[in-house]
């Protein structure tokens, strides 16, 4: 097994032969201070206005309907640049993709690709740094406002959903607070309101409840930013992140124990541990892994991957609640499977180039090559074998069960 | 436990490491047709996930308090279903109603556990452990088939993923995926099982990936899997943070009542609805949630009369008994239940709580969910409650016939 496949298949969306073969000539040290460097946030593409924030108080059935129809257009344009993004190489948009998946914000009530592309700009902004600036601007994100109700969170009667998620899956952990501390966390955050029309989240001082309040062992009046201050400075908040990012960059195994001043170092910890090179092939890939590392390996566009998605369980915005998408066994299912093995066939039929390169004597090792695969089991290599036809063989082992894992 | 996902509990639970989850066709399930006592009964178990506001499912309009605390979110005088008792059924529950007069229709009040937990993972796995103190790695109905000798094929889910609720110390029930399987072309059942077979020394996650071919192998006579065609993607449902990824409750209902009448050896199903997790502008969107439980439900149960099947509905916890002011509800404790079936006494049962005589908002809860699952063991599924449920010694007897004295 090679330390630096390894390295890239875990940070990156599943490395093509002439990245792994650079990282080799790199070494691993340096390959990884290469992933891990900071890069510029791109330009977002443009979408125009929010057709639905433009409508007016009495705009009748038809333009609503047809305002819904071109936020979805919308909507979909973000996931393509998205998946651009993920298959353009690099770690940082798996690293937007962690967060994503962490602060799990679906477009399915949110609906806005406004608020949704803002939302991804900031994991991009802050995702890679300490975790204060990231909690500070989450609290005050629309998306994630609107996701779970503070629109609706007023001194009158607080809305617990947004201060109970940030406290139990975004920041600490079931334990580290308790309901009184729920309670207290959504009257700091009463009053904060997204403005449709700017697309923007601000203080509404009459809905906001300014009293002191006890949260987290700390008694006074408290604002969004002393909240989350109180968050990220709490002694459960960095073990809990560092464990999170384990259970994807790392494995189902326990997290090893690291720290460090911010997201990037802590992940550069990780993969550094003795334990991470033990986690080769006990981690499930998640339907996007699978599905980019495909089309980077095999030299395709990621467009029209968005049915694949959709088939695997895995659409880009719509996670299927708060807590995220799955990890580990929940995505081995017969139906996926099968789902695999159709999908591997549309790829291979589209891979001209690459499965010409599949029919000499040495095509299944050639094969384990292309897909970074470390190698294959006896009964997957035996299986393959009796395979001549070179598309069929590609998607054959796409859809293998070496390629499930990573 | 670190929580990942209600499913990263099923993970860590063993079903997947130690007993391995089946996942068997509806051909193996219809298989055993005419393979059990003609006295044994059926429980169908039916899962709201997200937390289901028992306040306005169960409406005590009769309560001035009630009232007071909903502001918009409470249902006016006459809107509701009236059962009586000043009690009324949410107006998306016409069938359920029906079967209420009917006296077929059991509603339990105030249903909960101690000290209450308002995660909805944490809260979900304590229903589905039975096990509120500290919830373990099996479920209740799990331990119950361990207790009845293992064999999959008596406890099914027709869900992707197998609930916690059915995986035991030393067995697990199996998934029974619905639907039609085809192959693609050129994929041969050989090539299947040449990809399924176990090699040495490999991780539980690809032993895994390569055990679902040999499982494909088995069940590809009946397997769903989805289609890569586009589809309308239901983008204009109501949404909530909560989902569970299940076929539709009648979709599901329907292959149970297939089961039954095919008189196969399943004992226990388990069947799910999603999306109750509504902290705003809840009041329309659980009405359209819970009438897609009422029609495929009351459908079933006239269906089922006099087949000896047992149905019972719960959610993780009810919600705060004040509003908030999203005209929504945030996490709660106690909701009440509903059994109905054949053995089944009809008609309100239990201690209303109190609206106003509440633990830091919330209802107080009158009965133990254990004293109905205990019911449930012993009356349903003719067994000892006590192994299953840790020694609890509780019994729920009212709304159970051969029970009620």
């Amino acid at each position: 097994m090679s330390e630096v496949t390894h390295l890239l298949r875990r940070l990156t969306f599943g490395p093509t032969t002439g990245e792994v073969q650079a990282a080799e000539k790199a070494g691993r040290d340096a390959t990884l201070d290469r992933l891990l460097r900071p890069v510029a946030v791109p330009e977002p593409p443009d979408l125009g206005d929010d057709p639905v924030a433009r409508l007016g108080k009495d705009a009748t059935r038809d333009q609503r309907q047809a305002a819904r129809r071109s936020q979805r257009e919308q909507v979909s344009a973000v996931v393509q640049w998205w998946l651009g993004r993920m298959a353009a190489g690099g770690a940082a948009e798996k690293l937007t993709f962690f967060w994503h998946g962490h602060w799990a914000t679906s477009v399915q009530k949110v609906r806005s690709a406004h608020l949704m592309l803002a939302q991804q700009q900031t994991f991009r902004r802050y995702g890679a740094g300490g975790t204060g600036p990231l909690v500070r601007a989450m609290l005050r994100d629309p998306a994630l406002i609107l996701w779970l109700d503070g629109q609706k969170n007023t001194r009158k009667a607080p809305n617990e959903n947004l201060a109970r998620e940030v406290m139990e899956l975004f920041t600490l952990g079931v334990g580290a607070y308790t309901e009184d501390d729920v309670k207290a966390g959504a009257r700091v955050l009463t009053g904060w309101q997204v403005d449709r029309a700017t697309g923007r989240a601000r203080l509404v001082a009459k809905r906001h409840d300014d009293r002191p309040v006890t949260l987290l062992g700390r008694e006074g009046v408290l604002d969004l930013d002393g909240y989350a201050d109180l968050l990220v400075r709490h002694e459960a908040h960095l073990p809990f992140i560092a464990r999170r990012l384990w259970a994807r960059y790392g494995g189902p195994s326990e997290a090893p124990a690291v720290t460090g001043p911010d997201t990037t170092a802590m992940l550069r910890a990780l993969c550094r541990t003795p334990e991470f090179g033990g986690t080769a092939g006990t981690l499930v890939k998640q339907p996007i892994e699978w599905l980019l590392g495909a089309v980077r390996q095999l030299g395709l566009p990621p467009s029209g991957s968005e049915l694949i998605l959709k088939a695997l369980g895995q659409v880009p915005l719509r996670p299927p609640s708060v807590g995220g998408w799955p990890a580990g066994a929940a995505w081995l299912t017969t139906s996926s499977t099968l789902t695999r093995l159709r999908a591997g066939q549309k790829l291979a039929g589209r891979a001209t180039a690459a499965a010409d390169r599949l029919t000499g004597s040495d095509r299944i090792e050639a094969l384990a090559a292309l897909l970074a695969v470390d190698g294959w089991s006896d009964r997957t290599h035996a299986a393959l074998k009796g395979i001549k036809d070179p598309r069929r063989l590609l998607a054959t082992g796409l859809a293998s069960p070496e390629y499930a894992v990573h | 436990m670190d929580t990942l996902t209600r499913r990263r509990f099923l993970i860590a639970s063993g079903v997947t490491a130690g007993a391995a989850a089946a996942t068997l066709g509806l051909r193996e399930i219809l298989a055993t047709s005419g393979d059990r006592d003609p006295a044994a009964k059926t429980l169908v178990l039916i899962t709201l996930y997200g937390g289901n506001d028992g306040l306005n499912t169960v409406i005590p309009h009769a309560d001035p308090a009630y009232a007071a605390a909903r502001a918009d979110l409470a249902y006016a005088p006459g809107e509701p279903l009236d059962v009586g008792d000043g009690f009324a059924l949410n107006p998306g529950m016409p069938g359920l109603h029906r079967l209420l007069g009917d006296g077929r229709l059991a509603i339990v009040h105030g249903v909960g556990y101690p000290r209450p937990n308002r995660s909805h993972f944490q809260s979900m796995d304590i229903w589905q452990t039975a096990q509120p103190g500290r919830p373990g790695t099996t479920g209740w109905l799990g331990r119950w088939l361990d207790s009845a000798g293992g064999d999959p094929r008596l406890a099914i889910s027709f869900e992707p993923v197998l609930p916690p609720l059915l995986a035991g110390a030393k067995s697990a029930g199996a998934t029974v995926p619905g639907g039609e399987l085809r192959l693609p072309a050129g994929v041969t059942p050989e090539l299947l099982s040449g990809l399924g077979a176990p090699a040495p020394g490999e991780s539980p996650a690809l032993a895994r990936a390569a055990a679902c071919f040999t499982d494909l192998v088995r069940v590809r006579d009946l397997i769903s899997s989805a289609p890569l065609e586009d589809e309308d993607d239901d983008s204009d449902a109501p949404a909530t943070a909560t989902g569970g990824a299940a076929p539709p409750l009648d979709q599901q209902l329907a292959l149970v009542a297939r089961c039954v009448e095919a008189n196969v050896a399943t004992r226990v199903y388990s069947v799910s609805l999603g999306g109750f997790d509504l902290h705003a502008d809840g009041k329309d969107a659980q009405k359209a949630l819970l009438a897609k439980l009422d029609k495929p439900l009351a459908a079933f149960a006239d269906r089922m009369a006099g087949r000896g099947v047992v149905v019972a509905v719960y959610s993780e916890f009810g919600r705060r008994v004040r509003a908030n002011a999203s005209d929504g509800t945030d996490h709660g404790t106690a909701s009440p239940m509903f059994l109905l079936g054949d053995g089944i006494r009809g008609g309100l049962h239990g201690e209303p709580p109190s609206l106003t005589d509440l633990d830091d908002g919330d209802l107080k809860h009158t009965t133990d969910f254990r004293d109905v699952y205990a019911a449930l063991l012993a009356d349903v599924l003719g067994s000892d409650p006590a192994r299953v449920l840790d020694g609890w010694s509780g019994r729920m007897r009212e709304p159970f016939v051969n029970d009620a004295s």
